[in-house]
């Protein structure tokens, strides 16, 4: 907070601190290990939320998280509710759901649509949209090594605004002095 | 809550500066606002400040930066561009509304 012109009988302005030095320089890394679509999306909306504070963001998409960016799935992860003993319908906590009713044939699909409708309901974008806010906002965009070489996918099998597909090692480099996450 | 003098204005800010009464807000207090933060108003500023203010009134509450984005075509990078750093948060305080409330 700063105070310039002080006019006589009002208080001095305080200006909001967007750039204090303090800020300056934090950065967070994400690591999103997981491919269904409730575990795709704490990731996605703390990197847009950190971006927007100024902050310098990385992800780093890993094991079953490379779906997220797999162009071939990432416009359709599923939720199932199978070991999820905390399901209940939207809108009805503490009526419980038994968890292995979502291994009923058509239960992740329900479950999915289900979910997919709450999320657009507070106009949060799909998985790809979602990744092109990042990108455009500047949150990097990062690729696992032994992911990709596992499943056989390259470059070309991304989602174009990831940056390079890095080593563990090279990951831990870049994001020296970060705070981490592992979703 | 403090009164305080922005462009000759007598307004009620919050303990960061946020005006916190959207009605205080004329647009000759803009120029000030955004000077106070570094900024010099363009046209462009001023197509997201007046978009704010319309859908601040229409909605009750602060446009998120993707509502921003999506509703006047704006791409996000221009945003950042626009208003760096924080971006929405910058918006709103040049627009005399709150901080946005909504995550994404």
């Amino acid at each position: 907070m700063t105070a310039t012109d002080v006019a006589t009988d009002t208080a001095p302005t305080i200006v909001p601190s967007f750039d204090s030095p303090a800020a300056e320089g934090r950065k967070l890394a994400i690591i999103c290990s997981k491919g269904s679509l409730d575990m795709a999306y704490p990731g996605l909306i703390l990197a847009n939320a950190a971006v927007g504070e100024g902050v310098e963001t990385h992800l780093f998409f890993t094991f079953w998280g490379f779906d997220m960016i797999n162009k071939a799935t990432m416009k359709d992860l599923k939720f199932s509710f199978v070991g999820n003993t905390a399901m209940h319908p939207p809108g009805h906590s503490g009526l419980g759901i038994h968890h292995m009713l979502g291994a009923l044939p058509g239960a992740t699909a329900a479950a999915t649509a289900m979910l997919k409708k709450q999320i657009a309901e507070q106009d949060v974008p799909e998985v790809p949209e979602f990744l092109e806010l990042l990108a455009a906002s500047g949150v990097h965009l990062w690729a696992c090594r032994m992911s990709a070489d596992m499943n056989h996918l390259t470059e070309d099998d991304l989602y174009e605004g990831v940056e390079a597909i890095i080593s563990a090692s090279d990951f831990i480099e870049l994001t020296e002095g970060a705070q981490l996450l592992f979703i | 809550m403090t009164t305080t003098t922005i462009a000759g204005h007598a307004v009620d800010v919050n303990e960061e500066g946020f005006l916190t009464r959207p009605e205080e807000w004329t647009e000759d207090l803009a120029p000030e606002l955004a000077r106070l933060i570094g900024l010099e108003l363009t046209d462009a500023h001023w197509a997201l400040i007046r978009f704010l203010r319309e859908d601040h009134a229409a909605q009750g509450e602060t446009a998120t930066l993707r509502r921003v984005s999506t509703r006047t075509g704006t791409p996000v990078k221009t945003l950042f561009t626009l208003f760096p750093g924080k971006p929405a948060k910058k918006m709103a305080y040049v627009a005399g509304l709150p901080k946005p409330k909504g995550c994404v």
